[in-house]
């Protein structure tokens, strides 16, 4: 039923890993479903963290507000559970204030896309330097499995009972299109990959955002006849994605209506936060 | 077969975080492991291949594998 490491082993596997290290304790068990995708996407990120070297007091983890944006509970980072929506105004304003301060944004599809999709093509816009984690789980989780904007055609939610006719975002091309200068995707299924993609999502400078396909077992599996969290994991993650490292090489119908992952767009422009304090210092020279 | 080869795994479980969602269960290539009611228990340790799979996809810090 499953495929071993054997592809990703390659290189020193990172784990067992001391998790510890960085949860709060006695913050666990965490308040997400059996088989939920959040907490698989939360140790890939705290494993990305230590490879990265990061100081915890040196982070600062900012999330709005769904089950996805419970995720700075549970960490010893400078933590921020903000409003629906606005986990990058808050971010922005930790970064502006303190841009030594590595900021990362942990965000749902609907927290990022749908009440704070403003703040988003803005934020990658803007190019301002923070990792932007979507956990993309297809569904308002938190509020009982409404659609949000990544539910696929035809997705039966709380209020799609017929299925959805909304086409749903690219949250990558959206990135890219808005100006973020690192894109990529990833999955919970291929979490050794995740934890790589956002390592190097951590070591860009400027808007990085990371789509992260993660499972909702509790509403959009039930509600869309998946068995297990398992059975999502391998249709919607495995077999729904393609790398983009073997998407040249695959027959046209193997590639067919699934999703890239892995870094999708990589370019260097100037930074916000830099170029801000620059000004700054050019006015206060009084040229 | 040597002693080394010979030396099992310590596959730790935590009943207080496993949630028995059987993600583990379903995922590691050996059939290892298995759910006894609402938590996963260790059914076959002679059959592991410590490749970390059960771990890395565990979503509630409940299952860890150490030589
Ligand atoms: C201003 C405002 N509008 C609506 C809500 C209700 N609300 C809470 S979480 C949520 C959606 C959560 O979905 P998502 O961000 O995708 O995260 P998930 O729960 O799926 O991880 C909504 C609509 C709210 N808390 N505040
Ligand atoms: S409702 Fe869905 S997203 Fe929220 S904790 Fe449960 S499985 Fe996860
Ligand atoms: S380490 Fe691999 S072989 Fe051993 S129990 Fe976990 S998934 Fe199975
Ligand atoms: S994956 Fe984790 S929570 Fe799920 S059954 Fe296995 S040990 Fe328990």
């Amino acid at each position: 039923m499953s495929t071993p490491v054997s592809a990703e082993k390659k290189e020193k596997i990172s784990v067992p890993f001391d998790y510890n290290k960085y949860l709060r304790p006695n913050k666990l068990p965490h308040i997400w479903c059996p088989g939920c995708g959040h907490g698989i996407v939360l140790k890939a990120m705290l494993r990305a963290i230590d490879k990265a070297g990061l100081e915890k007091d040196n982070i600062a983890l900012v999330s709005g507000i769904g089950c996805s944006s419970r995720t700075p509970g549970y960490v010893d980072f400078n933590t921020l559970h903000t409003l629906h929506g606005r986990a990058l105004p808050f971010a922005t304003g930790i970064k502006m204030a303190r841009p030594d301060m590595k900021v990362i944004v942990v965000t749902g599809d609907g927290d990022a896309l749908a009440i704070g999709g403003n703040h988003f093509i803005h934020a990658c816009r803007r190019n301002i330097d923070l990792t932007v984690l979507v956990f993309t789980n297809a569904v308002y989780g938190m509020t009982g499995g409404q659609y949000s904007p990544t539910s696929p055609l035809g997705a039966i939610a709380t209020t799609s009972r017929y299925g959805n006719v909304e086409p749903p975002f690219d949250t990558c091309e959206i990135a890219k299109a808005a100006g973020a200068t690192f894109v990529a995707r990833g999955t919970a299924y291929h979490t050794l990959e995740l934890e790589k993609t956002i390592h190097e999502a951590l070591a860009h400078k400027g808007t990085s955002v990371v789509d992260i396909l993660d499972a909702c077992p509790t509403y959009f599996g039930r509600m869309n006849k998946y068995k297990s969290a398992t059975h999502m994991m391998e249709t919607m993650e495995k077999d729904g994605t393609v790398s983009v490292k073997q998407v040249d090489k695959l027959p046209a119908d193997k590639v067919q209506g699934k999703m890239l992952r892995g870094v999708l767009h990589k370019i260097e422009r100037p930074e916000y936060c830099e170029q801000y304090a620059s000004l700054v210092q050019e006015k206060a020279q009084g040229k | 077969m040597g002693e080394a080869a010979k030396k099992l795994p310590n596959i730790v479980i935590n009943p207080k975080l496993c949630k028995g969602c059987s993600i583990c269960v379903d995922f590691c290539p050996t059939n290892v492991l298995e759910m006894r009611g609402t938590c996963v228990a260790v059914k076959d340790l002679a059959a592991c291949t410590r490749c970390q799979l059960c771990d890395l996809r565990c979503p509630d810090f409940a299952i860890q594998v150490f030589d």
